[in-house]
């Protein structure tokens, strides 16, 4: 079914990211965007297994990790539901977005280009979250 | 499932086909448990689909034993199904005859699902009922093939090179059936390929075959886990690791390694993919073959524990 309110996941072999960790990516980006939202359903396992030919504990575990996050909820018997957006720190008119902006205008001012940006920015995150991207 | 019996359990199993020549397969011992998807991987002529053979209960080994499901392979035929390279399909019947055939022969068991077999031949701009088998292209009988294999709704699905003639498209679709059924069912699955790229994301669980005997064995995250990939100029301090392989790179070199503890000196030590620990161990034929427990036959484990407990004493 790809009637409303069903996700597709895209997985993509190739990218050296864990199968598991593109699925809890693409739910939240799909929270951040609006396409899901808290009351939402999830596809089930065997759905998504059906369509990406992934093994089926890649998805649970994808899940078991939204969950852990307190992002979905798993109601016995029914699936796998949203709980809570992630819209507002993203959203246009955000604080964190401000700031990055202006830090952007002045790295670029400072010379840096897009791909030192990327580096430093990612340097930083990993910093902040070690392991989390393997 | 009724019973926690392995899915697979062989213990010093070897099959030669001829006095004359070298075993196919030699000395094997590993257990694969219920509900896993699993990789049979390995270069062309390892032993794979001898090894499938003998599970399948279509040929007796010379040595050891294979048990299936708890049983031997015959007493475990209605519930398991093997889907040979060759697809042998009567070629003068059609496709709706052969999905009957499957359900005449299958009938004794009770076990016959017409309307899975039926999904998988037909579904998805599948097959022409009225198609004889000999005008379909490899990949087509491989849908039919696939088909009887869901029709019988076998627990153990032993499918040796099954993606090989499909294009994509069908690969995608039909493997896409095969994890329906096993998140649907708990079917284990044993599926072999040489081209571990076509796997790596829908099984959970390794089985590397090379030169007769079991290199790697276990659950691909732990079998990954267990190993390293090291880059520096120091030199490897043996004792904390297992070289699998290693090759100069510039003035230093780059390892692959199972690490007993810290590497000593600078390293920059990173997760390998699967297929590089592949690649290193067909290369290296003399590395130490690692199982993990869950891919240990239960006497293996015991055994072990004796010799421990003995040696503490």
């Amino acid at each position: 079914m790809t009637a409303a309110g069903t996700i597709q996941f895209r997985i993509d072999r190739r990218s050296g990211v864990a199968t598991y960790w593109q699925i809890v990516q693409q739910t939240k980006q799909a929270l951040r965007l609006g396409l899901l939202q808290p009351g939402d359903k999830l596809p089930t396992a065997r759905e998504v297994v059906e369509a990406t030919a992934i093994n089926p504990n890649t998805v649970l575990k994808a899940y078991r990790e939204l969950e852990r996050e307190g992002l979905v909820e798993a109601r016995r018997g029914l699936g796998t539901f949203v709980q809570a957006s992630l819209g507002a720190t993203t959203s246009l008119d955000s604080p964190y977005r401000t700031d990055l902006e202006d830090w952007v205008a002045r790295a670029h001012e400072g010379g840096l280009d897009q791909e030192d940006m990327t580096a430093l920015f990612d340097s930083v995150l990993n910093k902040h979250f070690p392991q989390e991207n393997s | 499932m009724s019973d926690t019996a392995a899915a697979l359990e062989a213990t010093g199993l070897g099959m030669s086909y001829s006095r004359r020549r070298a075993a196919v397969l030699e000395d094997c011992f590993f257990r694969l448990p219920q509900g896993r998807i699993c990789a049979l991987v390995g270069p062309n002529g390892a032993g794979k689909s001898t090894l499938l053979r003998l599970a399948a209960g279509l040929l007796r080994p010379t040595s050891g034993e294979v048990t299936v499901l708890g049983r031997t392979p015959a007493q475990a035929r209605e519930r398991v199904a093997y889907v040979a390279q060759s697809k042998p399909l009567h070629p003068h019947l059609s496709v709706a005859d052969t999905l009957r055939y499957g359900a005449v022969l299958n009938r004794a068991a009770g076990r016959w699902d017409q309307q899975a077999a039926e999904r998988i031949a037909y579904g998805d701009e599948g097959l022409d009922p009225a198609a004889k088998i000999r005008t379909l292209s490899g990949g087509q009988r491989t849908r039919v093939a696939l088909a009887l294999a869901f029709g019988k709704r076998a627990e153990l699905m032993l499918l040796d090179e099954p993606m090989a003639d499909l294009d994509p498209l069908a690969r995608r679709q039909l493997t896409g059936a095969l994890m329906s059924a096993a998140t649907e069912q708990g079917t284990t699955i044993v599926m072999s390929s040489h081209v571990i790229a076509e796997l790596e994301s829908s099984c959970d669980f390794l089985f590397l075959v090379a030169g007769g005997r079991l290199r790697l064995g276990g659950e691909i995250e732990e079998v990954m886990s267990a190993h390293t990939l090291l880059t520096g100029t120091a030199a490897l301090d043996t004792s904390q690791q297992t070289v699998i392989e290693q090759r100069p790179v510039g003035r230093g070199s780059t390892a692959l390694v199972r690490s007993h503890g810290e590497p000593v000196g600078e390293w920059l030590a990173e997760r390998p993919t699967v297929e590089e620990v592949l690649l290193a161990h067909l290369a290296n034929t003399e590395a130490p073959p690692l199982l993990t427990e869950d891919a240990t036959p239960e006497s293996v484990q015991s055994a072990q524990r004796t010799r421990s407990q003995e040696n503490a004493a």
